[in-house]
């Protein structure tokens, strides 16, 4: 079995999972609610649930007639977690490059200087002059 | 999936569903030049890469089109080496390939894009292609320690539990 994280991923590569995902973030919704925007057969949108289902990321309602479907935004905040620190991680890396930047800055003092390239145009956009 | 935040900087991510591709889009203060330097230069780019509290070791580097690079990440008493080819190495496109040697078999290919943005600023693209949606999601998942493993119990606790 695929780890939990690939089968949410999997889960979600697909475009009309996104949708019912989506949909889904309003509030439950039957089978027959979620098929109406498509132009699929209730078979497909079932099958498409099933996948959503396999990954943790919907359940069904015990409701024996209409078994609304309930998004589970708990697993759906895990994945955002995780994409978030890799991130994170990219961030703290790009930061080390500002520094070197800056440093490469102070090496050739012909540059304009952006702090006051920056402070001109913020007071130009607030309709200040220098 | 994409997923694009801005909490605590600049740099956005976005995990394609088409394709098992990672991009990272970042502005910077510098010239397309100098993104350029940190990236071809050997020094340079050794004192940005790697995580905090890790020394890197090039072995060796030829930052040209069709040149080859390796270097060593030192951290704890742990070497993880990389090694990759240039295959394209141009001011405002550098493409290479990216391998693990802890995972020799896997290969990434990375193209990164300068583009100039005018008063001495600079927008990066780094897209990271691998060949399998299920590496993409190990390589976004990994690097994460504790934190991945924290995720995952909690998830199979959920799972078990029958909570999802």
């Amino acid at each position: 079995m695929p780890d939990p994280l690939s089968q949410v991923f999997a889960a979600l590569a697909d475009p009309t999972r996104r949708d019912m995902v989506a949909r889904l973030c309003a509030g439950d919704a039957t089978v027959g609610e979620l098929a109406a925007p498509y132009d699929v057969s209730l078979q497909a949108v079932s099958k498409h649930l099933k996948v959503l289902e396999g990954a943790g990321l919907v359940t069904r309602g015990r409701d024996a007639q209409r078994r609304p479907v309930h998004l589970e935004a708990e697993v759906f905040d895990l994945m955002t977690k995780w994409i978030e620190r890799y991130r994170r991680e990219a961030e703290a890396r790009y930061q080390r490059l500002d520094a070197v930047l800056a440093d490469l800055n102070d090496d050739t003092t012909h540059l304009t200087d952006l702090t006051d390239l920056t402070d001109l145009t913020q007071q130009s956009q607030r309709g200040e002059t220098a | 999936m994409t997923t694009t935040t801005t909490a605590d900087g600049t740099t956005t991510i976005e995990a394609l569903a088409e394709v098992p591709l990672i991009r990272l889009t970042r502005e910077f203060a510098g010239t397309p030049a100098q993104l350029y330097r940190a990236h071809t230069d050997a020094d340079l780019f050794a004192r940005w890469t790697g995580p905090d509290g890790t020394e890197i070791k090039i072995d060796h580097w030829d930052a040209r089109t069709g040149g080859s690079w390796r270097y060593v990440n030192v951290s704890g008493g742990q070497e993880h080496g990389f090694h990759g080819c240039f295959h394209t190495v141009r001011e405002d496109r550098i493409v290479q390939t990216f391998t693990w040697e802890g995972m020799p078999d896997g290969v990434a290919l990375e193209t990164l894009l300068i583009e100039d943005l005018g008063n001495g600023r600079t927008r990066l693209v780094t897209e990271s292609l691998v060949d399998s949606f299920e590496t993409r999601d190990a390589i976004l998942a990994s690097g994460m320690e504790v934190g991945v493993n924290d995720g995952y119990a909690r998830l199979d606790t959920m799972l078990a539990g029958g909570d999802v």
